[in-house]
């Protein structure tokens, strides 16, 4: 109503201010302001002067000849005793439900104590439009009528009675009361002793006139229980935030200027409608953004978060028409930062994720949102890398490494380096080695069955190596190993690195830079004592650590959670570019995808082993495992296409296999020998494309073994087309003495006819 | 015939079969919904034409209505 009336639109104001009170002429002028103890602006100037407001409402707005809705009819007679605000409220209601409703008043007329209120202040015609209101609903009115019959009789004629006389009557009809004389009332349903009979009003309370506005807070919610005790359901079912109740809404008052309220020029007269303007700009408008104001993905939507959890549930239960809100459930990074602020722990992340698992299960998942990211995962889980050994010359393991499959893919080196670390430091264990990926991306992805299906998979695995300790360097995997497999005993391998000591080598020049800033992962939300190892480590190089103002349980996402940058790469450009603007320094992250990430934007990151495995010092590129690149080139380098994301994941194993176990790959298919050309500017649009090198491999293996292509009379180019799997693939290439040049590739999901058989 | 009019087919042939390719009707599907759509279309095995821009165009948007129906 505010926001209305700051806007100027007092009609809407009025619509919206309709909705809420039963009688806005009445209350405008006679509300007692009890939300003006809790209003926060108070903190900052005066509470807001809401009747006032509402008044302005009212005077100014233009009531819209309320169209008279048919109204529903339900079987029931209900008689309403005492004819004052309570009474009406409660006839009001219970008349537009379609009940019969009678209102028997002692006096004269109604509006009970209304009459007693200063005639300047509610003048009479004011009072009667409103009355008018309920008697133009149908409800019967018997003025002069006082209650001669004891209710029992009464009850034979009615359905249900409400009792709502006021405090000056000595009646207490045939009720049980307290030991003070008033009649007994339930707090929350209103009901008294009498089957049907239910009380409210001064009656209740003992005094006159003690709120207006809870005379009708106690009518409406009267009324509730008498339709629920017509249509015979339970009458306290789910009834907690009736009535006043201390709300859960948090406002950061911080940075919030002081305003004094806007005194009405007349006083008798109320506001004028540019005070009214004035005076409405004053509401903070009490919406908890803090969640909103930390995501970037909440921003982009630009709506708060309940209305947010509405939107997923109908999405849900849409059977026909579009559902809105895919891209929204679909584009979240199941971070669960805002849990982490929101004062109630409103957590999008449990909500998206429950909605897509709900969509995955009733087949109406967008294909093309997570599919990239699902064949990236069956490729890691496919003979290509997927590889479990026991140390040489053992056939058990205490230990297994298990670096995951986007360190294996960013930096291969590295996964080797650890490996070997691993070997040499803890001297009474046997360290086996376990390649592959976790299942993250079929949880992020919603697919249950998928997800299931792998970590068992790995259960199995481990089973068979002994059950041995997982060390994990990539704090999804983590998060996934223990939450997923509970009773396979995990370790972080930051905790190991802090616990048993860095290589020799390690940080022994002077670092450049001297300040590093830290970026914990987002799945490291909660696990400080992988964090604290971090720092420790990241000292000990020599580094002077800073702390990121989003750090550690307040930590962002690089927009990999949750498979964001790929089912909404628009916002993760967003979300990757605001996190890097957080510092000046360089980044250490100890998220391989992380790093990429931000090394994509231009950031200078770089990964904790780059830190660890580095070659700064003169005659430290002999030692085994330091890295051909200094620190500085590391942090500058982007990382690695998708294409060569999956040749490093391969070329690993077979690397490790031939070096530490001195076994040979099987062979390749025949598409993987094709050798292909591309030029840089093809690779990016490519690589844009989410077109991946084995794509086009297929398609052209494809087209040369069946001779369906299509050919270019103009540049002699050939053109073919090829489905794998999902998605059809369009290669455009030129035969050569030395391979393929390759000079456009695009791809589909809709189906045509002659896309190969495959499928 | 080089100097291409934007309106002109462009220049594939089915390699296949050794023939131009002609304007047909051709069954596209996605997601259990099939549509007929005018394309160039190799008359004898049936080899079809999918330009570039209609890929990533028209066709991008229809599957991303038809996902979210
Ligand atoms: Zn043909």
């Amino acid at each position: 109503m505010l926001i209305e009336i700051a806007k100027g639109d007092f009609t809407a104001a009025l619509r919206q201010y309709k909705k809420t009170v039963p009688f806005p002429g009445i209350i405008s002028r006679i509300c007692d302001q009890p939300c003006q103890d809790v209003c926060k602006r108070a903190e900052a100037g005066d509470a807001i002067a809401i009747r006032n407001l509402e008044r302005a409402c009212v005077d100014i707005g233009e009531s819209s000849s309320e169209k008279s809705r048919p109204l529903p009819k339900r079987g029931g007679k209900i008689a309403v005793i005492g004819g004052g605000v309570s009474g009406l409220t409660a006839a009001y209601d219970l008349a537009r439900k379609g009940y019969a409703v009678t209102i028997i008043e002692a006096d004269s007329r109604l509006g009970g104590s209304l009459w007693k209120v200063d005639r300047d202040f509610l003048p009479a015609k004011t009072i009667e439009d409103d009355v008018n209101a309920v008697i133009k609903l149908g409800v019967v009115i018997r003025l002069n009528t006082p209650i001669n019959q004891e209710l029992h009789d009464l009850r034979r004629d009615f359905n249900a009675i409400y009792v709502a006389i006021g405090a000056h009557t000595v009646e207490r009809f045939d009720l049980d009361q307290d030991e003070y004389g008033f009649v007994k009332v339930d707090a929350v349903t209103f009901a008294t002793s009498m089957d049907g009979v239910f009380a409210g009003g001064g009656l209740r309370w003992g005094k006159e006139m003690h709120s207006a506005i809870t005379s009708i807070s106690e009518g409406r919610r009267a009324a509730i229980s008498i339709d629920r005790y017509l249509q015979k359901v339970s009458l306290t079912a789910s009834r907690i935030n009736e009535g006043t109740y201390p709300s859960c809404l948090y406002t950061n008052m911080q940075g919030i200027e002081p305003h004094p309220v806007i005194d009405a020029n007349d006083h008798q007269q109320g506001y004028e409608w540019n005070e009214a303007i004035q005076e409405a700009k004053r509401c903070l408008q009490c919406e908890c953004m803090e969640c909103v104001k930390a995501c970037e993905y909440l921003k982009q939507f630009e709506r708060y978060p309940k209305r947010y959890v509405r939107e997923i549930y109908n999405n849900l239960s849409i059977v026909k028409g579009t559902r809105h809100a895919n891209t929204f459930i679909n584009s979240c990074s199941l971070c669960g930062l805002c849990g982490e602020i929101c004062p109630e722990h409103l957590d999008m992340a449990s909500v998206n994720l429950t909605a897509r698992r709900e969509m995955v299960e009733q087949n109406r998942m967008p294909p093309s949102a997570f599919d990239f990211a699902l064949r990236d995962m069956q490729f890691s889980n496919s003979d290509k890398f997927e590889l479990a050994r026991n140390r040489p010359g053992t056939d058990m393991s205490d230990t297994v490494f298990f670096p995951g499959c986007q360190l294996s893919a960013s930096s291969p080196d590295h996964v080797e380096s650890v490996y070997a670390y691993l070997n040499n430091h803890l001297t009474d264990s046997r360290v086996g080695l376990m390649l592959g990926c976790c299942g993250a991306p079929a949880n992020w992805a919603g697919q249950s069955a998928l997800f299931e299906s792998t970590l068992a998979a790995w259960r199995t695995q481990l089973q068979a190596m002994g059950n041995p300790k997982v060390i994990l360097p990539c704090s999804s995997c983590y998060q996934v190993f223990k939450n997923h497999m509970p009773g396979v005993e995990i370790v972080s391998l930051w905790e190991i690195y802090d616990q048993c000591g860095l290589p020799a080598f390690a940080g022994t020049v002077e670092p450049a830079n001297c300040a590093i800033a830290i970026h914990d992962p987002c799945t490291t939300r909660y696990e400080t004592s992988i964090q604290d190892s971090v720092r420790r480590i990241v000292q000990r190089m020599g580094y002077q650590i800073e702390e990121l103002p989003l750090s550690r349980e307040r930590t962002e996402c690089c927009s990999y959670g949750g498979l964001m940058w790929l089912s909404n790469r628009e916002l993760a450009h967003k979300v990757i570019q605001r996190r890097v603007a957080a510092s000046q320094a360089d980044y250490v992250t100890y998220c391989a995808m992380c790093r990429d990430f931000f090394a994509s934007h231009g950031k200078r990151a770089l990964h904790l082993l780059d830190l660890i495995y580095n070659r700064d010092t003169p005659g430290v590129s002999e030692i085994p495992g330091a890295s051909a690149q200094t620190t500085d080139e590391r942090a500058a380098r982007r990382g690695p296409g998708y294409s060569q994301r999956h040749e490093n994941r391969a070329r690993l194993k077979r690397k490790l296999l031939k070096t530490i176990w001195g076994e040979e790959m099987d062979g390749a298919q025949a598409y993987e020998s094709i050798r292909l050309i591309i030029a840089d500017e093809v690779r990016v649009k490519l690589e844009q494309r989410l077109i991946l090198t084995e794509d086009i491999q297929r398609v052209i293996e494809y087209a040369e073994r069946t001779g369906r292509r299509l050919l270019n009379q103009g540049t002699g180019h050939t053109l073919a087309y090829f489905k794998p799997t999902s998605v059809t693939y369009w290669v455009e290439y030129l035969r050569q003495a030395d391979g393929f040049a390759i000079y456009n590739a695009y791809s589909h999901r809709m189906e045509v006819p002659g896309s190969g058989q495959l499928s | 015939m080089t100097e291409q009019q934007p309106a002109e087919p462009p220049p594939w042939m089915c390699a296949n079969c050794n023939l131009p390719l002609g304007l047909s009707k051709v069954d596209v599907g996605y997601l259990g919904n099939a549509f007929p759509v005018d394309l160039l279309k190799c008359p004898n095995c049936g080899l079809v034409f999918i330009p570039e821009d209609l890929a990533l165009g028209k066709m991008a948007d229809v599957e991303k209505q038809l996902e979210d129906k």
